[in-house]
């Protein structure tokens, strides 16, 4: 074993440093006794943010079935299992729902599509509100018919009696009927009933958009509508000094140049006239650049030395072995990005009067309010559409093409303004998923087993979203600008740095501090499971380094501290399913596991798989990839197996490639060379993923739950196969070979 | 003006000659399968066939394709009747996000009209050029290999039905 020295200058640093605040956090368990202690059982999901059935489910005297999300279609599938759960409760065929998405007009506020929460939150209320509407529509035919409520049912879009007399729903729902209050308990139909839940119904977007169809807001064309680019400052704090237009003003198609400040825009008949003269603007324009960015080689140092907030996430302590051996090991991840494939697109309109901005961010409400303030305008005179983006992964610069967009539009009324960035833009100004450092420390009994873990975890806020106007890069450019509001360290028990940072194994004595630090030398915000993809990859791999310790199985070791039931399972699924065995492998190859739940909360997922670390070079391959999750009533399996797929191979990008680079003045990951990513040729052998279903058990949130068990599973391979500990991601070839001594 | 030969179909163009092809296919021609994802040739979004080649749009003028047989997504099939290959696509569900998917189509398009059976090997060579950022990749290389195997079968049912009277 050789794990690094614990560094006890942690205190030292903290010491030297400002300490803004100490806090013991409302712990999980807390929560929960205060929610059962509510006298009225909460409504379910989203119901307690909009309790109206019709704000979810409306149907129409024709028989049209709507049925309405405040959560967004961001490629996970969730357009298709919502049809789905509608469907189920209001015993019709799922395409025969129409389903709206979030629309400040028109949906419920949901909040962000973020953090793995669409199915328990609008499912659950979509699916109770349709159970509870279909029980109204019983009401109202047993009342017409004569007939006791309990000799009807419903099909197939209508209320069936027993001797076949039928009364479609569209003649059921006059007078408002279901313009009432939900109730806290629903008749939900009993899991071996169900029908369309659990189905693997194709996705209903797939085939419009392998055909060309229009799928994405970069695909809204309106009519009149025009095309703008922005010219970005040259690093993040740089003040425009001057810009000569005036030859610019002539090139072909260009209809406006607008400059407020800092913030410069322009608007073209054409989209390539208006790169054109962004390209000119971008040569012309002067600024002075003032940002002073820390040094990269040297960044985790620099992250040390700021001031943070302590607070304590779980202190409990338990009589116990005395411990015998103790380790200690730390853990860096650093700055990753979105990085998505399609650059951020926005498309803007203003009558004079009022804004209507279409955009793939992932929260209409809040990016309404921010615009709304940026343009000094009463929330009403603005309403934001969401329209499909390229994957986003959280907050990428959705929002900010938004207000890019929203300004632009008015300074052009009547006219529709596209704005996409360029693919520059988008490496550079996005904020990236924060560096983080973790230190974890444990005993061992004589007896192999942990006696004691303390783990801290020192991170940047995981989300800068709006609805501030001066989260929008454009607000903090202008010339009068808008200041970013304070930053924030999260709650427990979801947790932002500190996600995932208490172990759910049962260990009698735990300690967990979160470090949080508000001072942000990169723009930073909400990544892809925040915090808990690095502390899953720092837990998961030092609890290897436990089991090594220990002379255990990886796996027998995990299940030797873990309880919870659906754990357990999901961990021996995995491991059965990939044929998992201590056995030593070739040289050069390895095995590796790792497992996590979500939030603690969430869905429950484990890794097995295998790579080969090519000796020369250092350079990972991997092999194959196994999975288990258990997301609760699994809605729609082969969706849950298309995420938890494609979070393990994005996780393998980031933990095998992915750093973002920059200088003392600017980014340096400008596109995909400066920022590669996982390509073809270095995807797995396979990644077959196992669905345990859970009948009758609540939704759990999917998108989130593999990507730290990945990076764990990856690690501890490389371990296996090379018998050398890597704590710093990414796991790149040429750190692996500085690692093995090639 | 420039007469492009998009899809089988003769289409004039007043753009400027130096525009890149695809926006001129996305906002001259309104065709949406072409995404931009890059503008440097790096990530394979634009990607479209030119004479059954495999072509970065965003980086190739509308100039130097007078009289050249452009394909894009759209000429393969509809929603209504989807080519094989983009009807495998919807069977292995290879989407999450599915920017990237168009593109890709287009990349294994230009493979398998030259080999109609391709190893794992030389798909995943193939396909280097494009990027997937939502993780699909193992369902698009299955996609692949279902076309590609439902063309195969396609063609040794074919000598057989043309001996038929």
């Amino acid at each position: 074993m050789n794990a690094p020295v614990f560094t006890p200058s942690r205190r030292n640093v903290l010491a030297g440093a400002l300490i803004l605040s100490f806090s013991l956090r409302a712990l999980p368990s807390l929560a929960q006794d205060q929610d059962n202690a509510a006298s009225k059982p909460p409504l379910p999901g989203s119901l307690k943010r909009a309790p109206m059935l019709d704000a979810w489910i409306r149907i129409d005297a024709d028989g049209v079935i709507t049925a309405f999300t405040g959560k967004c279609e961001i490629g996970q599938g969730i357009r298709t299992a919502l049809m789905q759960v509608a469907a189920e409760e209001l015993e019709v065929d799922p395409h025969a729902v129409h389903l709206i998405t979030a629309d400040t007009a028109r949906t419920a506020n949901e909040g962000f599509t973020s953090g793995s929460n669409s199915m328990k939150d609008s499912a659950t209320a979509i699916r109770n509100a349709a159970a509870q509407v279909r029980e109204i529509l019983i009401g109202v035919a047993a009342e017409r018919l004569g007939i006791a409520a309990d000799q009807l049912h419903a099909q197939s879009g209508a209320v069936v009696g027993p001797d076949n007399r039928r009364i479609a729903y569209g003649d059921l729902v006059a007078g408002d009927v279901l313009h009432v209050t939900a109730q806290p308990v629903s008749k939900l139909k009993s899991p071996d009933a169900l029908k369309m839940i659990g189905q693997s119904m194709p996705r209903v977007d797939i085939p419009g958009k392998v055909t060309g169809g229009i799928a994405y807001v970069h695909d809204l064309r309106l009519p009149g509508m025009v095309h703008a680019r922005v010219v970005r400052p040259s690093s993040y704090d740089a003040r425009l000094l001057s810009v000569d237009t005036s030859g610019i003003e002539k090139m072909p198609g260009v209809m406006k140049i607008v400059r407020d400040g800092s913030f410069l825009g322009v608007i073209a008949e054409r989209e390539f006239q208006a790169i054109a003269a962004m390209h000119a603007l971008t040569v012309a324009a002067k600024w002075d650049v003032a940002t002073k960015l820390p040094d990269e080689g040297n960044i985790f140092g620099f992250i040390e030395s700021l001031p943070a907030e302590e607070h304590v996430i779980a202190d409990k302590h338990a009589d116990s072995a005395p411990g015998t051996r103790t380790l200690e090991a730390v853990y860096h991840r650093p700055y990753q990005m979105h990085g998505s494939i399609g650059p951020s697109c926005a498309v803007a309109s203003f009558d004079g009067d009022a804004l209507t901005v279409w955009s793939h961010a992932q929260g209409m409400f809040p990016l309404r309010k921010g615009i709304a303030e940026m343009l000094h305008l009463p929330d009403e005179k603005v309403r934001c559409i969401h329209m499909e983006g390229a994957g986003c992964y959280g907050h990428n610069g959705a929002d900010d093409a938004a207000a890019d967009a929203a300004l632009l539009a008015c300074a052009l009324p009547g006219r529709p303004v596209r704005v996409q960035w360029m693919r520059e833009q988008e490496h550079q100004w996005e904020p990236y998923g924060p560096a983080m450092v973790s230190r974890a420390r444990a005993s061992l009994d004589i007896a192999g087993n942990i006696v004691d873990w303390e783990y801290e975890v020192r991170s940047n806020t995981h989300s800068t979203r709006p609805p501030g106007a001066g989260q929008f890069l454009a607000a903090r450019h202008l010339e009068q600008p808008f200041k970013p509001g304070p930053p924030r360290p999260g709650e427990q028990p979801d947790g932002a740095g500190d996600r995932n940072s208490v172990p759910l194994y049962a260990l009698p004595n735990v300690r967990v501090g979160y470090q949080f630090v508000p001072d942000m030398p990169l723009r930073v915000s909400a990544l892809r499971g925040l915090g808990a993809y690095h502390n899953i990859f720092a837990i998961e791999s030092f609890m290897d380094e436990l089991a090594i310790a220990a002379g255990a199985d990886p796996v027998e070791f995990r299940l030797r501290h873990m309880q919870e039931k659906r754990a357990r399972k999901v961990i021996e699924t995995a491991a059965q399913r990939f044929g998992w065995s201590s056995a030593s492998m070739t040289e050069g190859s390895g095995r590796g596991f790792a497992f996590a739940r979500y939030k603690n909360l969430g869905a429950y997922c484990a890794v097995a798989l295998e790579v080969d670390v090519e000796h020369e070079s250092g350079r990972v391959r991997l092999g194959r990839v196994v999975a288990a999750v258990d997301s609760g009533q699994a809605v729609n399996p082969n969706g849950i197996a298309n995420q938890i797929q494609g979070g393990i191979v994005q996780s393998a990008s980031w933990t095998l490639y992915e750093s973002v680079r920059f200088n003392q003045t600017r980014i340096l990951s400008q596109d995909w060379s400066t920022y590669p990513i996982l390509r073809f040729g270095n995807v797995p052998e396979s990644v077959d993923v196992h669905v345990v279903d859970a009948p009758g058990e609540p939704f759990l949130g999917t998108g989130e739950a593999a990507q730290g068990p990945a990076a764990a599973a990856i690690a501890n391979a490389v371990t296996n196969a090379t018998g050398t500990r890597i704590r710093h991601l990414p796991l790149s070839a040429a750190r692996v070979k500085a690692a093995i001594g090639v | 003006m420039i007469t492009l030969n998009v899809n089988g179909r003769s289409r004039d163009v007043d753009d400027a000659p130096n525009t890149p092809l695809l926006y001129v296919l996305r906002d001259t021609l309104e065709l949406n399968g072409a995404k931009f994802g890059c503008g440097l040739g790096q990530c394979g979004a634009c990607t479209v066939v030119v004479d059954g080649k495999p072509v970065f749009s965003c980086l190739t003028p509308i100039a130097i394709l007078q009289g050249r047989k452009i394909t894009t997504l759209e000429g393969l099939g509809t929603e209504d009747a989807p080519s094989p290959l983009q009807r495998a696509f919807i069977e292995e569900q290879a989407a999450q996000c599915g920017y990237c998917i168009p593109g890709m189509i287009m990349r294994a398009h230009a493979l398998l009209t030259g080999n109609a059976a391709p190893t794992d090997a030389e798909i995943r060579e193939h396909m280097n050029a494009n990027l997937c950022r939502c993780g699909t990749h193992m369902r698009i290389l299955q996609a692949i290999k279902r076309a590609a195997r439902g063309m195969q079968a396609a063609d040794a049912r074919a000598p057989a039905q043309e001996v038929r009277p």
